[in-house]
């Protein structure tokens, strides 16, 4: 593989099924390249230290903050993004459930919550109250107090 | 943030991993990067190369061989909640692995990374000691195994040397009559320990681990299993934990009784069956 250390690297990645190749310096950070090398500015920057999961994104179908990850660490792996959800433009069930359920005010958290909420609902589709909250633990919303986000999640496992 | 310049390797075998780190002055290898990405933001690290070993496949697998449950030393904590081998053979691993941070943490972060680290408020450094694990290091000169109770050495130390790797850590399986427990209070649902214990209970006797104390996970062996030798224990280990902002020295040492107290009932109760 790349066995011989280097400053600069030149990466592939997958991203909502496109192949993109692109030299990154080592020391940057997968979030930065996505909204600044890539222009995919869905992806958020809420703190910056790994706590609040604005920044989450799928990495080979696993949910992962993209702020604690160095976008050479990335290389040869498949990404999914929020832009990713809705490619052709129609919202996804869980999308539509946000704006049912009211599960978003300022709106800053919510492409982290979506793409939480979705590894989740990939994993076990018709998750209870508790499932929702236990996955979207590592996701901070300081507007609505969480009780819309859940229901909206919830309902939408349910197909509702 | 922008991070110091660094330069990167994700090297394919073990050998090639352990080569690069010695010939290297300031090299470190990422394991999930869930506690390296961080403090290089806050520069409190700042290694010149960065050995990634992402590539190394056969450093994720969990298999039991005999009566011992091995973990690769990159193993993420969701494989070691979703692995059926832990589930059989040392289930607390997995009970455990549950509560640290969050769903994304656990995607990536490693249960080589939590033991190397050592922060001394991490999880699994007090339980690998209380469950009797044995570490394996490779170096360049070859592999050496390493008792978890001397693994341990200070705040962010252990016993891996400058270019030399941790690859292993092989825990005994459960055996009838015996149980594990872990208890402690945490900052938030899930969040940094104040104060954490281990116990294992094995024909009527106990280990107590405890955590977040000292530098290093604090051992105390019990004759006897029961809730007051345990609070008698930590109270004749003279304790002197740190203060902090949560919780002051004094509030520590009591804590620390109490979680010994729950973590060995838990036990208790498990090796009865």
């Amino acid at each position: 593989m790349s066995a011989t250390p280097a400053r600069d690297r030149t990466i592939a990645v997958e991203i909502n099924g496109e192949q993109v190749e692109l030299e990154v310096p080592a020391r940057r950070l997968l979030v930065h390249f996505i909204r600044d090398d890539l222009g995919l500015t869905g992806t958020h920057v809420g703190c910056d230290t790994g706590n609040c999961g604005a920044c989450t994104i799928h990495v080979d179908g696993e949910a992962v903050k993209s702020c604690m990850l160095l976008a050479v660490q990335a290389d040869g792996a498949s990404i999914r993004t929020v832009e990713g959800l809705a490619a052709d433009g129609e919202l996804t069930a869980l999308q539509q459930s946000f704006s049912t359920h009211h599960a978003l005010q300022c709106g800053y958290c919510t492409p982290g919550m979506l793409m939480s909420a979705t590894a989740l609902l990939e994993r076990n589709p018709r998750p209870s109250e508790e499932d929702v909250r236990y996955a979207l633990q590592g996701n901070i919303c300081r507007c609505t107090g969480y009780v819309n986000i859940v229901e909206a999640v919830v309902a939408a496992g349910k197909g509702a | 943030m922008l991070l110091r310049e660094v330069e990167y390797a994700r090297p394919g075998t073990i050998d090639e991993a352990v080569r690069l780190l010695a010939e290297h002055d300031g090299a470190r290898p990422l394991a999930g990067g869930q506690t390296l990405v961080n403090v290089m933001k806050q520069r409190a690290a700042a290694p010149d190369v960065l050995i990634d070993l992402a590539a190394l496949g056969e450093l994720r697998e969990i298999s039991v061989s005999g009566d011992t449950l091995e973990l690769g030393a990159m193993a993420t904590l969701t494989q070691i909640v979703d692995s059926s081998e832990v589930d059989v053979a040392r289930p607390i691993l997995a009970e455990v692995a549950r509560t640290v941070a969050d769903v994304q943490v656990r995607n990536r972060g490693t249960i080589g990374g939590n033991v190397c680290v050592n922060d001394p408020t991490n999880h699994f450094p007090p339980l690998l000691v209380a469950v009797g694990a044995t570490m394996t290091v490779r170096g360049i000169g070859g592999e050496r195994t390493v008792p978890a109770e001397e693994f341990f050495v200070g705040v962010y130390l252990t016993a891996v040397g400058e270019g030399e790797l941790l690859t292993r850590i092989s825990v005994p399986a459960r055996g009838p009559g015996s149980g594990d427990g872990f208890a402690g209070v945490t900052i938030g649902a899930h969040g940094t320990y104040i104060v954490n214990a281990a116990a294992t209970v094995a024909d009527g006797s106990a280990r107590v681990v405890l955590g977040c104390v000292d530098a290093v996970p604090v051992l105390l062996e019990l004759d006897q299993a029961h809730e007051a030798s345990a609070r008698k224990a930590v109270e004749a280990a003279s304790l002197e934990p740190p203060s902090d902002v949560h919780a002051s020295a004094e509030y520590r040492r009591h804590l620390a009784g109490v979680s010994a107290v729950r973590a060995v009932r838990q036990a208790t109760e498990r090796a009865r069956g």
